[in-house]
């Protein structure tokens, strides 16, 4: 009911604005021979008049009809006068649909797109121009032409002179030809490049001339196609890269600095992206209105409830296992075990839903054929919020201090009065917290569930690892290779091999340098 | 002058150890098995088929256990990438058991069925000769043990150990299975093996094929305890236990702890991959997620339980944690993961020495 009034509404709007159609022409949409309706489909798409779309579609949907000499369409429950825009009243009595074939259909669709080329409505007219860049024929060139001739937006003007040119491709005249394949030239992308590629043979394409242009345009498109490839693949890699490092710089504080083997951490992942989904939750009932910035509230919450979540996992287990490295990575196990467990008893086995903030969707064009997506800019903009965070927490505060004192020489530090037990606890929970940040990048590009942390914990330990223990430096360059590296491999070999072989290059550098690729240098005592 | 080895052998076990033992052989390969061939269904001293099986698997895993404390016990290397040679030996046998279903699967190939959902014609290399049982048993010893013997020389050459050997260790066995859960890798992929027929042409769910099944692996179980008892008596044991204690030192003395370790390991590879062989045919099914990290770990909390360095520790632990594990995830199954969570932590903060270390410390306080 709804839908037809919202209809009936729109209609009466649409009522003064209809221009009318010439009434031959319209007529002779109802023709039986299928060239005399295709003549009639050109020539109304080539009218410029907005309403024959309104038409031409009915058309393409089998909804325009003919009663007698009457043709028209319905708009709701009334029956519209294609040519004056009236409603019939009354509605008449018999009638039938004009059929089409795939010609008619094929011209009708051209029709209708160079009919929107001409709407008021810029994103109508983008989004035809858009359409027409796989699909345009030589008979469009003068609805082009007219379509440039008044188009003032510089983005659907320059994917209008493509279509020209796609269409230009087709032409009789040489010069023409050349033309088009000159402008094609400027646009990288594997569309162009597939029109390009069968002009350089011979039997296509009798012009020398033509032929050597088409060659030396396909060159350049190549060119910059692979560019904004191996572009794209750096972009993921880095992409990667600052997502293994969300999650490993927690641990690099924990294990990296404070030499505790937190096999839960993966699980305080886990806490920041259930924390962000509570705070999505919150949002939803209590703020509708503000619900795209759920995450930013996230932030914090997320970071409390991984600090907390850590700081009592270090009072209750890890503070009595400290010195007993293998112990301590059981025990942590253990716990990892009972935090999957507890968010299956309150949050369900599931995956939770989280969407992402209207802010963080779509993304950036780049180049052709490089479209970056937003979430993931943010993401590595956030990573470096959370390495100059952490940054300034480790080298300008008070608390970061006492945490570099303690990790330097524990006894010293005690004696000249820190607080040693106290900053093992705060250490953890910052290293907790930060576990918890990356929680909530995760929540934004992967699953939600209470196994999500499994999957990080391997990879999180081979980053601080690789990057050498006690070394935050180490690990942001060692999360950023591996994303490269990682993304490179996949383009080549696949996901699943990549992955084998980064395992493997890890487990060789670390033949050759045990103590990580950006160990502090000095000499050290086995313990 | 050393004391031949019958007599090093007979001392290994103390006078109770053999006479467990004896008393262990006779219950495993004589009286259960009787019970269950030879006592009609309706006795209530018959022994069903459910209980063999489930003794069987449980001594496939106290295998493993007793593989895990020569290394994490003697050793002091904590692996968190054992199921790896217990999944590669399940599988070497699984591949046997395969071409032994012969053309009784669903396509009626001699293809494997998945590999004719693959649409393979023939199959890949390393199957060849896996059609031959004795082969299989080649395979099930000496890939396991090839790929522990490369990794562990790798990795004790340029001395890893530690908490760095058991996360590479977990990695390993992190890409393994990736690796086995392809397609393309040719062992079935996601489902791995299952729906096996028959072993040397006989009947595998027959209870004669099951009796047999479990004396073998209790004999191999017993096996691995004397040689498990041997070995950590000898002078081996004593360098092992001293690398354990203080690597630098043992060194200092002139050993080289690289053979001394790279043996152990190999060894224990190879138990495993025993286990494994044997447990694949009892339990009818082998797929990748057995190499999964979380399986693995496990296994270090079986020994933990059990307790470290006493061999029949480990036995006992895996028994205790595995028969628990049945009961909890039928009677409350959301409570396991609890329950095993809890495991971990009570174990390393109050019992380090384990069921074992418990029950000495009773024994003594009585004594006193």
């Amino acid at each position: 009911m709804k839908s037809i009034l919202l209809t009936l509404v729109f209609w009466f709007c649409a009522m003064p604005a209809w221009a009318a159609l010439d009434p031959a022409v319209v007529k002779q949409l109802g023709a039986e021979e299928s060239d005399d309706k295709i003549a009639a489909i050109q020539q109304l798409g080539a009218s410029a008049n907005r309403e024959a779309v309104k038409v031409l579609k009915a058309l393409a949907n089998d909804e325009l009809y003919v009663a007698g000499d009457t043709i028209f369409l319905m708009d709701g429950d009334t029956a519209v006068d294609a040519v004056t825009g009236a409603a019939l009243q009354p509605a008449p009595e018999s009638y039938e649909s004009i059929t089409i074939n795939n010609r008619i259909r094929a011209e009708l669709t051209n029709a209708i797109a160079s009919l929107r080329l001409l709407n008021p409505d810029r994103e109508v007219r983008l989004a035809a121009a858009r359409e027409l860049q796989t699909n345009v024929g030589l008979e469009m060139v003068p609805i082009l032409d007219r379509a440039l001739a008044r188009e003032t937006d510089p983005e659907i003007s320059s994917l209008l002179k493509l279509a020209q040119a796609q269409a230009n491709l087709g032409s009789e005249d040489a010069a023409a030809r050349l033309a088009a394949v000159h402008a094609l030239a400027d646009s990288a992308s594997p569309n162009t490049r597939n029109l390009l590629l069968p002009l350089t043979r011979p039997d296509v394409e009798a012009n020398e001339k033509i032929r050597q242009a088409a060659a030396a345009a396909l060159k350049a498109i190549e060119t910059q196609l692979a560019f904004g490839e191996f572009v794209g693949q750096i972009f993921s890699g880095l992409s990667l890269g600052s997502i293994l490092l969300l999650a490993a710089l927690g641990l690099a504080i924990t294990y990296g600095v404070m030499g505790v083997i937190n096999m839960a951490h993966g699980e305080l992942l886990m806490v920041g992206a259930y924390a962000t989904y509570f705070m999505q939750g919150l949002f939803r009932a209590y703020l509708p209105a503000y619900v795209d910035w759920y995450v930013v509230a996230a932030i914090p919450a997320a970071f409390l409830a991984a600090a907390l979540v850590g700081m009592a996992l270090e009072r209750t287990v890890i503070r009595r296992l400290y010195g007993r490295p293998l112990e301590t990575l059981l025990a942590t196990w253990g716990l990892s075990l009972i935090l999957i467990q507890a968010a299956r008893v309150l949050f369900g086995a599931q995956n939770v839903e989280l969407s992402n903030p209207g802010w963080m969707s779509g993304g950036v064009e780049v180049m052709a054929g490089l479209t970056l997506p937003w979430n993931r800019i943010v993401i590595i903009g956030f990573t470096l919020f959370v390495l100059a965070l952490v940054w300034v927490l480790m080298q300008k505060t008070r608390l970061g201090l006492f945490v570099r004192a303690v990790t330097q020489n524990r006894a010293m530090a005690g004696c000249v009065g820190v607080p040693t037990a106290r900053i093992d606890t705060l250490a953890f929970g910052l290293g907790a917290g930060i576990a918890g940040l990356g929680g909530v990048a995760l929540s934004q590009i992967a699953n939600v569930g209470p196994d999500m942390g499994q999957g990080y914990i391997v990879d999180s330990f081979m980053v601080v690892v690789l990057g050498g223990v006690g070394q935050l430096a180490g690990a942001v360059w060692a999360a950023l290779g591996l994303g490269v590296v990682t993304k490179f491999l996949e383009g080549w070999a696949g996901a699943v091999i990549a992955k084998i072989v980064v395992l493997v290059i890890i487990i060789v550098i670390i033949q050759k340098r045990p103590q990580g690729l950006f160990a502090l240098k000095g000499r050290f005592v086995e313990n | 002058m050393p004391a031949p080895f019958t007599l090093r052998f007979l001392n290994s076990l103390s006078r109770t150890g053999w006479i467990a033992m004896a008393l262990f052989a006779v219950i495993a390969l004589g009286v259960l098995p009787a019970l269950h061939l030879f006592v009609p269904e309706g006795s209530p001293l018959h022994v069903s088929g459910f209980v063999i099986t489930l003794g069987g698997k449980l001594m496939c895993y106290a295998i493993v256990a007793v593989a895990m404390d020569l290394i994490w016990g003697y050793a002091g290397i904590l692996s968190l990438g054992h199921g790896i040679f217990f999944a590669l030996g399940g599988y070497a046998f699984g591949m046997y058991l395969m071409r032994e279903i012969g053309t009784d699967g669903s396509y009626h190939s001699h293809l494997p069925d998945f590999m004719v959902f693959l649409d393979w014609k023939e199959l890949p290399w390393y199957w060849a000769g896996t059609d031959s049982i004795l082969w299989a048993a080649v395979l099930v010893l000496v890939v396991p043990a090839l790929l522990a013997y490369v990794f562990g020389y790798f990795a004790f050459r340029s001395r890893i150990k530690g908490v760095y050997f058991s996360i590479i260790t977990q990695a390993l066995t992190l890409a393994t299975m990736l690796l086995f859960f392809r397609n393309e890798t040719g062992f079935g992929g996601n489902n791995g093996f299952t729906d096996f027929r028959r072993i040397l042409g006989y009947d595998i769910t027959s209870p004669e094929m099951r009796v047999i099944l479990f004396g073998l692996s209790a004999l191999v179980l017993m096996l691995t305890l004397l040689l498990g008892r041997y070995l950590v008596t000898s002078k081996l044991g004593r360098v092992l236990a001293a690398i354990r204690d203080s690597e630098s030192r043992v060194m200092f003395m002139g050993y080289n702890p690289l053979h001394y370790k790279l043996f152990i390991w190999t060894l224990s590879a190879m138990l495993c991959a025993v286990a494994g062989a044997l447990y694949v045919p009892q339990v009818g099914i082998i797929n990748p997620s057995e190499m999964s990290p979380a399986n693995s770990i496990e296994i270090a909390i079986w020994v933990a339980v059990g307790g470290r360095g006493t061999l029949i520790g480990p036995v006992i632990g895996a028994a205790l944690v595995n028969l628990s594990k049945s009961y909890f995830t039928v009677a409350f199954p959301d409570y396991w993961l609890f329950f095993l969570g809890a495991l971990f932590v009570m174990v390393t903060l109050w019992m380090p020495e384990g069921v074992v270390g418990l029950w000495k410390r009773i024994r003594t306080r009585r004594a006193a």
